[in-house]
């Protein structure tokens, strides 16, 4: 699949925004000043992927129209998720920053819609079948585990940061080790795609056509499987160990500063492999994966 | 909503014969043709005449080698276009409704005036039904010609899809697959027609009628009694007066 840059930014910035709002609101508090500029940067970056993702949009003007469909689509779910995370962390930011009071506990809702806000953004690709790396629920997982660990790393959370940072891990190799399999356990061959995989074997005799294409283009990215252990490395080496070590040896602020941007490295790393590396059945009629 | 209807009256669709497809790309161009004017936005094209042409197209035809164990390879033309299945993962991924399908006769449809441009039903698709237009930013799709289909200021014999009505060979067929006495049920059920992944679990409406089987290289060729010429007349005179010297 095509790693557009906006869903690439998009979904790690998000996550991470998310991730670190709901740590807000629940383990923190701040108060005054302070408390104005961790909320204001927390909304900043859940807003500043949202603005993202519209620019990949063919027509933005039209975006909210993507509210309407709340009953089928995890796309709009995940657009009112966003929104009423955004709503619902309101009241208790204000508090904070005005010194109004208002208990913690209001900050669990908040918590939860954030949560279930990046497992709408999981489940958009977890529910295509036609992706078969995607279609499975280490996704949505993988998702979590990022945003959880993007927000320990940015709230100041050191055990709770490596804590989160293995159970990227983790889940990371998980996710990679179910992938590999999944296409050829999902069954789709050029045989199946053409139903003439009983009578021999099928190959591609002449291309539809010659010159490129929107499919081709979107769904036939072939760039970045060619540097999948490069990539992996890069994941687990920069966006795992690295901060871990950083957050283990560095004390104080600049610990938490190199983990971050190290972890920004691996995570862009990783959701850049997860577009690139996944291969849709389409595929198939072209004679590629 | 872009939820399913549960059931449609009708399931229409295409049949497409393998067997007497013979990869004219006749369907291509009449497809492309008759969606550049009318329903929607046109099938854009991007330097079309330049060193790396690319357009929005509907309709593909692919060609196939398939080589059995123990017989001749055979060539298959195969088009490949929206399938209007039943259970259409485009339609329920889709964010802002515009992705639905028509309860009344099964046909997936795009309404243009509501579709961003995300292009998460083009992913969903296993089949590459759906191209997003470069021009328009909008989602494209086979909409089984419904401005033909059902247009009564055609003639009827123009009232189905352009590349059922434009196909020299006869190997696209028109109908209502809903309807077991209906014709195209009829030939799916006399020729084994049949679903393309079905694995990916879509239910599509349209169906493939496999090529038949190719006769064997030892098989006497059907041309071999056109080849023993009996001479009649002059000619048979001369063969066996030829003959007797």
């Amino acid at each position: 699949m095509n790693p557009a840059p906006s869903v690439i930014v998009f979904t790690v910035l998000s996550g991470m925004g998310f991730g670190y709002l709901a740590l807000l609101a629940t383990f923190h508090d701040y108060s005054g000043a302070a408390a104005f500029w961790h909320w204001a940067f927390g909304y900043v970056l859940a807003t500043i992927g949202l603005m993202a993702s519209v620019f990949h949009l063919g027509n933005p003007q039209r975006a909210w129209r993507a509210f309407t469909q709340w009953r089928s689509s995890w796309l709009s779910r995940e657009a009112w998720g966003a929104v009423l995370t955004l709503l619902a962390f309101a009241p208790l930011a204000l508090s904070d920053w005005l010194g109004l009071g208002l208990p913690r506990g209001f900050g669990w809702l908040g918590a939860a819609l954030a949560l279930a806000t990046v497992l709408a953004t999981g489940m958009i690709y977890a529910q295509i079948r036609a992706v078969p790396r995607w279609h499975h629920w280490s996704v949505p997982l993988l998702f979590l585990a990022y945003a959880v660990a993007g927000g320990c790393l940015l709230a100041g959370f050191r055990v709770s940061a490596i804590l989160a940072l293995v159970a990227v891990a983790i889940t990371l190799w998980l996710h990679w080790r179910i992938g590999d399999g999944a296409f050829a356990r999902a069954g789709s061959t050029l045989g199946s795609a053409t139903g003439l995989g009983a009578r021999g074997a099928v190959s591609v005799f002449e291309p539809a056509h010659t010159a490129g294409s929107y499919l081709l283009r979107e769904m036939i990215y072939v760039v970045g499987r060619r540097h999948v252990p490069k990539l992996r490395m890069l994941a687990l080496g920069a966006g795992v160990a690295a901060p871990v070590l950083a957050l283990l040896l560095v004390p104080g602020t600049a610990g938490f500063g190199l983990a971050i941007l190290l972890y920004l490295v691996g995570a862009l790393a990783q959701r850049w492999l997860f577009f690139a590396q996944a291969e849709h059945v389409v595929g198939l009629y072209y004679g590629k994966r | 909503m872009t939820c399913l209807p549960g059931k449609t009256d009708k399931a229409l669709g295409l049949v497409i014969d393998l067997d007497t497809c013979v990869g004219c790309q006749a369907c291509v161009t009449a497809c492309k043709g008759w969606n550049d004017q009318g329903y929607g936005a046109p099938l854009s094209d991007q330097n079309p005449y330049g060193a790396e042409p690319s357009g929005t197209f509907l309709n593909r035809v692919h060609s196939y080698q398939v080589q059995p164990d123990a017989a001749a390879p055979m060539i298959v033309n195969f088009p490949r276009s929206c399938l209007h299945c039943a259970d259409a993962p485009c339609v329920t991924v889709c964010p802002t409704g515009a992705s639905y399908k028509r309860a009344e006769d099964g046909i997936v449809l795009v309404n243009e005036d509501a579709c961003i441009g995300c292009g998460l039903c083009a992913w969903a698709c296993p089949y590459g039904a759906r191209e997003m237009d470069a021009d328009a930013g909008v989602m494209k799709k086979c909409t089984l010609c419904v401005d033909r289909i059902y247009n009564d200021t055609l003639p009827e014999v123009d009232r189905e899809p352009a590349c059922v009505r434009t196909c020299p060979t006869g190997a696209r067929h028109f109908g209502d697959l809903a309807d077991p006495t209906s014709a195209v049920s009829q030939l799916v059920a006399a020729r084994a027609g049949y679903d393309l992944m079905p694995e990916q679990a879509t239910r599509p409406t349209n169906k493939y009628l496999p090529p038949r089987q190719k006769d064997r290289p030892d098989q006497a060729s059907l041309l071999a009694p056109l080849l023993d010429i009996k001479a009649t007349g002059f000619a048979g005179w001369l063969d066996r007066v030829l003959g007797k010297i």
